[in-house]
């Protein structure tokens, strides 16, 4: 027994442990109801403070508190369109069947919250700059990672064979993921209408701190809230893997 | 495990290709990447006629707004070095004043001006209240007219202070 356990690679192990769907089930089951009820006191008080408590910008006003919608869904559209990326490498090199079924329930998550992203964008760039849309690198690299988180909707699903399917979303989602240095740095590399980052790693955030905590409140809430969303997506869609195993397998019963 | 490995390998090798083949690309584009030019590179005076969009910030005291007999407002597009005049009818945007970045659209005129037909406005990533930006006014570390506020690191841990809290 020890030495079966010494043999393994503990890297390896740990991966595996959680492609068990039995296990996955469990975990998630008691993780989830904990993450859903903290995603919506954290969102539901991010939001309240910056909508109705935070103080109106200097120049922009009350059209400021978009911001608190606005930036937490970007940066979720984002971290969303990575964590599809890890997943797909998952799935293409461990071939982790759990990475394939939750990179097919991240895809229509991520590409709601981008629509949120480019939606509240428009909306805050007709009043602030005086256009509803522009072709700016920024806005641009965006809507191709909306199109992105389309096409990989799309192709998972267009396959017969679901294992097909996989693989080719994984390939395309890798593709992809090109995109994001070039959204994180388009206002850097470049002339864009779209302004810098407030908020970065090295300098002070030119923020002030009554507005950047609410912000930083929300986008812990946004990101509770995809969390939750994708696990439970990811258990129904376990579930149902089940459920169509079984059935098949009481088909091929009575056939026999 | 040699599969794996084999597998991970192809992955990264095919990653480095694909990086390196965008970033090839986005160098190669990189002129029709910008949104805007500015008024340094405009003055070489190679893109006379054509509908480009010009970017900066609008020089203090340059503005006169249009009124009677004369319809366009006129300001000039700064970005230190070289700055253009700039004659717009319209409505011009909320955040259009004087020290404030702007993005024109239209195209420069054989006389050196710039003749816009879309004026959209260019707010920084600075964001604060109103008390906070007027005790900054009012110490003198902060002149509007002059351009974008200093930055965040002079005046961020003072904020909390300037709120009166």
């Amino acid at each position: 027994m020890d030495t079966e356990i010494v043999g393994q690679s503990p890297r390896g192990r740990s991966l595996h442990r959680f492609a068990n769907p039995g296990r996955f089930l469990r975990l998630s089951g008691a993780v989830l109801p904990w993450l859903s009820v903290g995603a919506l006191i954290t969102v539901s008080f991010g939001l309240g403070w910056g909508l109705f408590f935070s103080p109106a910008d200097y120049q922009q006003g009350d059209a400021v508190r978009i911001i608190y919608v606005h930036v937490p869904a970007a940066w979720l559209a984002s971290a969303g369109y990575l964590s599809l990326a890890i997943c797909s490498v998952l799935s293409l090199v461990w071939r982790h069947p759990l990475a394939d079924l939750a990179a097919m329930e991240i895809g229509p998550v991520g590409a709601g919250f981008t629509a949120v992203c480019l939606a509240t964008g428009s909306l805050w760039g007709k009043p602030m700059w005086g256009a509803w849309w522009v072709w700016d690198a920024r806005l641009t690299s965006v809507l191709v990672l909306f199109f992105l988180y389309l096409g990989h909707i799309a192709l998972v699903r267009a396959f017969d064979d679901p294992t097909r399917g996989h693989r080719a979303g994984a390939i395309l989602a890798l593709v992809g993921a090109v995109n994001l240095p070039i959204i994180k740095f388009s206002v850097d590399w470049w002339n864009t209408l779209h302004q810098p980052a407030s908020i970065n790693f090295t300098s002070a955030p030119s923020m002030a701190p009554s507005m950047l905590w609410p912000l930083l409140i929300s986008a812990v809430g946004f990101t509770l809230v995809f969390a939750a969303i994708v696990v439970a997506r990811t258990r129904a869609a376990v579930m149902e893997r089940r459920i169509r195993g079984l059935l098949m397998a009481r088909a091929a019963q009575a056939e026999a | 495990m040699t599969r794996k490995r084999r597998r991970l390998y192809v992955l990264l090798a095919c990653g480095i290709g694909l990086g390196s083949a965008t970033a090839l690309v986005l160098t190669a584009f990189n002129d029709n990447l910008v949104f805007f030019v500015s008024p340094t590179d405009m003055a070489k005076g190679e893109r006379m006629g054509r509908q480009v969009r010009l970017g900066g910030l609008v020089e203090k005291g340059s503005v006169q707004r249009g009124g009677e007999g004369r319809p366009a407002t006129l300001f000039r597009v700064t970005d230190g070095a070289a700055s253009i005049g700039v004659s717009y009818s319209g409505i011009l945007p909320d955040l259009f004043r004087e020290g404030q970045g702007v993005v024109v659209l239209g195209a420069l005129q054989p006389d050196g001006t710039f003749k816009a037909n879309e004026v959209l406005a260019k707010h920084d990533e600075t964001y604060m209240p109103k008390e906070v930006a007027e005790a900054l006014k009012k110490s003198g570390q902060w002149n509007p007219g002059a351009g974008p506020p200093p930055p965040a690191a002079t005046w961020n841990a003072t904020a909390p202070k300037a709120e009166g809290k």
